[in-house]
């Protein structure tokens, strides 16, 4: 670039001056592709759904979670047996293996029938599978009668065995009741114990936070006091003390309760935190300025300005609280203060395998703790993928 | 540094009040208490209730008077060193709880060790190698340890322990040495056992340790400072070690608060497992019986443990990190 400043404005000056007739369209200039234009206009919600998508483990949790919390809707119907139906003539039967073929041709699912001796050396029963019984299992067939999540009689199972015969997937326990029915039945109250509990802790969190984070001086101060202590109890030995309060003569079912009130009445700290700093930034931001301009209540400026704006790492945060609380209960219950039968849980299951001979005898007796372990990494797992997707915009 | 420590010292001590009356009002809540459980299970089993013996357990609970006083009662008596009597075993707690508090806080200390070992070396590998198969597999693992039952874990551990190993089951030291002053055999008999307990209860904590290390780890290493000294020539390991590494050593000491509830309240059902004659088996004991001033004394202690340890890993931060500042404002 060379010339005065004088020649550069002698020149704009003999420029004409050019107007467009037709009405400028900015579209025309660079037009936004179909799927550009999807982008732009998807809500956050669903742009969180696209980025969870990409994080393969999360979604295959998510997968997982939804079997096992579809199963608990029919646990009676998938359980080959009735939860408490014995088999007094199979107790601490080992598990049967399914078989597929025999005589080098597919024959279809079948279990090999066992023979019962007892070891008189031992005292051990012993259970050899005899070649000779082949049971074929059934699909879709007649079986132990049940209560349909206690409403409708019910004898529909989707497996069962021979007639005459005896499946036992999982094996037995000391009282001869089918482990797998049993497994199956459990989830019902060991998952939604989870899911119960982080509702109370949820909204203890929301509550308490909110107002600390809103209020903020002494509220504030009061809060952070209580987080303070209870954080500072160590966890078990507390549900402990608690669950050892609830009164003995307690139906199952208030028990129930009473444990998942627990587990969220301790847990709900964390979720305070993280709500009373976001709520601490978030209050000063202009847009609850102008909400509060406007008279809006405290109320609604937390819950329809404030809180939408972090709901999606509060789901995040509480998904990743939930296997602490399925822990809990199943250590609970495993120690004998939690859950008791009748009432199946899988930590009242392991209540079962408590020494050491039963991992050396009956080492089946252990098999609950697969699906504890599948659904707490599950929750980890997705959980992760929550927390990653809660701000798609980044 | 000394105002600040005044001032954490002074915030303890309320915490601690409150915590005890807590603690108490926990221990009192269930109705009927040890000593009417007691006299019912003699009257059922016809024994003679030695009315003496009740009598001096009324007085020593202070059962005739208000809660109140009796909360005062059992505080000032902690502060002066007297645990209470314990009903269930028949002897001041003091003697009932004999070396377990200190083999509790052995095998807790331990743990965290533990839990620093093995989370130092997987959090620094996984974040320097993030997504190699290396990453995914040791994170799979910590994750494992997360999801397992630890009491499970425990039995599995300990079935194998004696089958294959010959160790003795349970316990924290050889029978021989149960009841006997310390001395150096019985310190290697315990330091023999300590492995299934620590191993057992760090499982769960080193999975979230190895995380939040290899999340810090990796937000230091995008940092410019980072690829500066990439930039001029420093190797990769000597980079790593002279700066990201110091950066993402704060949670170590910042999670100890976090740390140590967790391991105790993981001591205390893997000790009822291997019967380790910590604070866990007894306690429950004492919850199941209602033997309040065993039950108290132990959740005091616990939670005591927490609060201190607490105080002194944020002790150990500020020493550590200069950037952390103590009084707010203050140095501005």
């Amino acid at each position: 670039m060379t010339g005065s400043p004088q020649a550069v404005a002698k020149a704009a000056e003999h420029l004409p001056h050019y107007v467009a007739p037709e009405p400028f369209d900015p579209y025309s200039v660079q037009k936004m592709t179909a799927e550009q234009e999807r982008y732009y206009l998807a809500s956050q919600w669903r742009m969180m759904w696209w980025k969870l998508r990409r994080h393969r483990l999360a979604v295959i949790s998510g997968a997982v979670l939804m079997v096992l919390y579809g199963s608990i809707l029919f646990s009676e119907f998938l359980a080959p047996y009735a939860l408490n139906s014995r088999h007094d003539d199979f107790i601490f039967a080992p598990p049967q293996h399914i078989h597929l073929f025999r005589d080098g041709g597919f024959v279809g699912p079948y279990v090999l029938g066992y023979d019962y001796r007892l070891d008189m050396k031992t005292l051990k029963r012993v259970y050899t599978p005899n070649p000779a019984k082949v049971q074929p299992l059934r699909f879709f067939c007649r079986g132990d009668p049940y209560w349909y999540w206690g409403l409708v009689q019910a004898d529909l199972h989707l497996l069962c065995a021979a007639d005459g015969g005896t499946a036992f997937l999982l094996g037995t326990d000391r009282l001869g009741r089918d482990m797998l029915s049993r497994i199956v039945c459990g989830a019902r109250i060991s998952l939604t114990i989870g899911i119960v509990g982080i509702s109370i802790s949820f909204v203890i969190g929301l509550t308490l936070g909110g107002l600390a984070g809103y209020y903020g001086g002494w509220i504030d101060s009061l809060v952070q006091r209580l987080i303070e202590i209870i954080r500072s109890f160590p966890e078990l030995p507390l549900w402990m003390a608690l669950s050892a309060i609830l009164p003995v003569n307690w139906s199952p079912l208030l028990v129930y309760f009473g444990i998942t009130l627990i587990l969220g009445m301790i847990d709900w700290t964390g979720l305070g935190r993280a709500v009373r700093s976001k709520l601490l930034a978030l209050r000063e931001e202009d847009f609850a300025t102008a909400a509060m301009l406007m008279g809006a209540s405290p109320r609604r400026i937390i819950v329809r300005h404030l809180l939408p704006s972090f709901m999606s790492h509060l789901i995040a945060s509480a998904t990743l609280s939930i296997p602490s609380m399925i822990l809990g209960e199943t250590a609970l219950s495993f120690l004998g203060l939690g859950l008791r039968p009748p009432i199946t849980s899988w930590g009242v299951l392991l209540n079962e395998a408590q020494n050491i001979n039963v991992v050396a005898l009956y080492p089946w007796l252990m098999l609950p703790v697969l699906p504890v372990i599948v659904t707490v990494l599950a929750f980890n797992f997705l959980g992760d993928g929550l927390r990653d997707a809660a701000d798609p915009y980044r | 540094m000394f105002h600040y420590i005044m001032r954490r010292v002074l915030i303890m001590i309320p915490t601690l009040i409150v915590i005890s009356a807590v603690i108490f009002t926990i221990i009192k809540l269930p109705p009927g208490d040890y000593l009417s459980s007691y006299i019912d299970t003699l009257r059922q089993s016809h024994e003679a209730v030695d009315e003496q013996k009740i009598a001096f357990l009324r007085a020593q609970f202070h059962l005739d008077e208000p809660a109140w006083k009796q909360y005062l009662y059992w505080v000032s008596g902690l502060i002066r060193g007297d645990l209470g009597y314990s009903a269930l075993y028949d002897l001041p707690v003091s003697q009932v709880v004999g070396d377990k508090l200190l083999l509790t806080f052995i095998v807790s200390f331990s743990t965290i060790v533990f839990t620093w070992i093995v989370s130092f070396p997987i959090g620094v590998y996984s974040a320097t190698h993030q997504y190699s198969l290396g990453d995914y597999g040791l994170t799979l693992l910590g994750f494992l340890g997360l999801a397992t039952p630890n009491f499970l874990l425990a039995l599995v551990l300990l079935y194998f322990a004696n089958v294959k190993f010959g160790i003795s089951i349970g316990g924290l030291m050889e029978p021989q040495y149960l009841d006997k002053p310390w001395s150096l055999a019985k310190t290697v008999s315990v330091l023999k056992h300590l492995w299934i307990p620590v191993l057992v209860i760090g499982a769960a904590g080193t999975a979230g340790m190895i995380r939040r290390l290899r999340a810090n780890l990796l937000d230091e290493l995008q940092k410019q400072y980072f690829v500066t000294a990439r930039a001029k020539g420093l190797s990769p390991f000597r980079a790593l070690i002279k700066y990201p590494l110091r950066m993402s050593l704060n949670p170590f000491i910042a999670d100890i608060g976090a740390l140590l509830p967790h391991v105790i309240s993981g001591a205390a059902v893997v000790s009822v497992v291997l019967s380790l004659p910590t604070t866990g088996p007894m306690l429950l004991d004492a919850l199941r019986s209602q033997d309040m001033y065993l039950a108290g004394s132990f959740l005091m202690f616990m939670a005591a443990l927490t609060v201190v340890g607490v105080f002194l890993s944020d002790l150990a931060l500020a020493w550590l990190d200069p950037r952390i500042r103590l009084e707010g404002g203050v140095t501005r």
